[in-house]
């Protein structure tokens, strides 16, 4: 596996990187500073040609081994680069309580991937939109975190007024 | 104005000519339950008499918890749960979700094995084909398209069912390999059928390709740009109709396919039209290489002789106290997949399907995350429509296929 990326992410921007290893299938990792993601989207996207947005996602890392929980989630972006037919595989581990700069404006596919792991992990990015996508607004918690329960029922919610349809309350749609 | 008592005058001053009609945007809510929305889907439409202003796509009505419930069985018991989410092509998943698990194991699987997970899968993507291209039609007013499309699409079907005993949710194949080969006769049923629907295929694209009303309504409308698409990760035929020649199974060949002879049509506006031809004319590459396949198939085992991962046979579960043990262990606790991690795409109808797994070794999976090519296409979807009219929001919402299943997970 051509790990090109990973080396010209560590030449330009040496601190960024905490962690490089390869997984079970051979392929290659990088674990990200925080504060150091959108500087690396850009570098990849803009001067290295990852410009194809794979895909987001985040895991708990609540029930693994003991040296591996802390932090407790991992957010993981997966981004492609078509002419050099190589894959990108970047991590960026946080605890509960900090934020992850958004990639947003840089990946426009990364608006419904950091609204995921916001759903589903309650990991919020600085800057992003701080909205759930597949659960409904009046959820409590977040279901993908291990120790959420299995069993259980949630209160259900009251029908949303029409008038809220698009800008909330009052003003039924019509621009000011 | 004209004072009361005057003459009327129908000539409109100057002044009245040039005044600002007083206009505001309306809101039209569509959808989550609108048959031009095939999959609970809403959209908040804000309109500027026709032209759509704004668009707000609301998902996850029909979300089940799928990575939640994947965590809780055992790694074959995710096997139906995957049936689930692109129904109209499930052996996709299936072989999709088995690949990456055998990508992490570092299992290879027997090469027939291999070949009848690449027919199995053309199969289904032929189906998804046509229900795509005959649903389009539907929502322009033909009908007849469609009825030719679910003919053929039934005809796949029904050889599905031989292989697999369910019309929809396969859930064939296993860690390994198969859980059995094909029937007697199978392939030969297949090549016959193939007949006929590339016939029904022929029907569908004469009603459709060179139709004056059809080509109006979906040339230059639904256009998204090279550079959008790829920001908002468009996979398969959403991508490749931009002029994006990106297709997995040739970027990173699995199974047989770099043994098989295909080519990788791509298109060039970006618009509904290249969506739909495209898939036109990958319907004609999966016959081919389903053709290939069958011919070049070889005989043997379709699945890993290894008792830790394959089910021993009954007389050994029966005779013998290694085989009763394998049984027992391989039911009660699981396929051993070694703790670790990885991921792992195959190209399924709608664009790249990925599978990320993460595995701590206690027989059940520590995490699934599904790369649904639907999610990231849908995300693009209020770029495609905003500043065109509302009425070619229709086309363009079937030529992206959205799977509700899949998306929502």
């Amino acid at each position: 596996m051509s790990t090109f990326a990973l080396d010209q992410i560590q030449a330009q921007i040496p601190q960024a990187i905490v962690e490089r290893y390869t997984d079970r299938a051979g392929d290659a990792w990088a674990v990200i500073a925080r504060e150091h993601i959108v500087e690396v989207a850009k570098l990849v996207k803009d001067r290295l040609g990852f410009r194809l947005f794979i895909s987001m996602d985040a895991v708990d890392r609540l029930h693994l081994e003991p040296h591996e929980q802390d932090p407790r989630f991992e957010v993981l972006y997966f981004l492609r680069n078509i002419e050099r037919n190589e894959q990108l595989r970047l991590k960026v581990r946080v605890n509960e309580d900090q934020q992850i700069p958004s990639i947003m404006k840089v990946y426009q596919g990364a608006e419904w991937g950091e609204r995921f792991v916001w759903d589903f992990y309650g990991v919020t990015f600085d800057g992003g939109l701080k909205r759930r996508v597949l659960m409904y607004e009046e959820f409590v918690g977040h279901p993908l975190r291990k120790d959420y329960p299995l069993r259980g029922r949630q209160n259900l919610i009251p029908e949303r007024p029409i008038k809220d349809i698009f800008r909330g309350p009052g003003t039924n749609g019509v621009q000011d | 104005m004209a004072a009361a008592g005057d003459e009327y005058d129908p000539t409109p001053s100057e002044d009245e000519l040039e005044s600002h009609l007083q206009t505001r945007n309306m809101v039209v809510n569509l959808g989550p339950s609108h048959p031009a929305t095939h999959g609970t889907v809403r959209l908040k439409i804000e309109l500027d008499g026709e032209t759509i202003v704004k668009m707000d796509t609301e998902i996850g009505f029909l979300h089940r918890g799928f990575q939640k419930s994947c965590e809780n069985v055992t790694w074959t018991q995710v096997l139906p749960y995957t049936d689930r989410l692109d129904y109209v092509a499930s052996l996709q998943n299936n072989f999709g979700y088995l690949a990456a698990v055998e990508n992490l194991m570092g299992v290879v699987i027997p090469e027939r094995a291999q070949y009848i997970r690449v027919i199995g899968s053309e199969l289904h993507r032929i189906a998804s084909h046509l229900t795509t291209a005959g649903a389009l039609s539907l929502e322009l007013g033909g009908f007849g398209a469609f009825l030719y499309a679910i003919e053929a699409r039934e005809l796949i079907i029904d050889r599905v069912t031989e292989l697999s005993g369910a019309r929809l949710t396969t859930s064939y194949g296993r860690i390994g390999g198969l859980n059995r080969d094909v029937p007697e006769g199978w392939t030969d049923k297949v090549l016959k059928s193939l007949i006929k629907i590339e016939e029904l295929a022929g029907e569908v694209e004469g009603l459709m390709t060179r139709n004056r009303i059809f080509t109006d309504r979906t040339r230059g409308t639904g256009i998204i740009t090279k550079e959008d698409a790829l920001d908002f990760g468009f996979t398969g035929p959403c991508l490749r109709a931009c002029g994006v020649s990106y297709d997995v199974r040739k970027a990173k060949p699995y199974w047989v396919y770099d043994k098989l002879d295909f080519e990788v049509p791509v298109g060039v506006n970006g618009d509904n039209y290249d969506r739909y031809y495209l898939r036109v004319l990958e319907i004609a590459q999966s016959m081919k290489m389903i053709r290939q396949a069958i011919a070049q198939m070889p005989q043997g085992p379709v699945m890993v002789d290894d008792w830790r991962i394959a089910l021993p046979p009954k007389e050994n579960v029966y005779n013998s106290i290694e085989g009763v043990i394998a049984h027992f262990k391989l039911v009660m606790e699981g396929v051993p997949v070694p703790p670790g991690e990885a991921y792992h795409a195959t190209e399924s109808p709608n664009g790249e399907l990925g599978w990320y797994l993460r595995s701590d070794g206690s027989g059940r999976p520590y995490k699934i995350h599904v790369r649904a090519p639907g999610f990231q296409i849908l995300s693009g979807l209020g770029r495609m429509c905003e500043g065109r009219m509302l009425a070619d929001l229709i086309p363009t919402f079937d030529t992206i296929n959205m799977i509700g299943g899949e998306v929502e997970q």
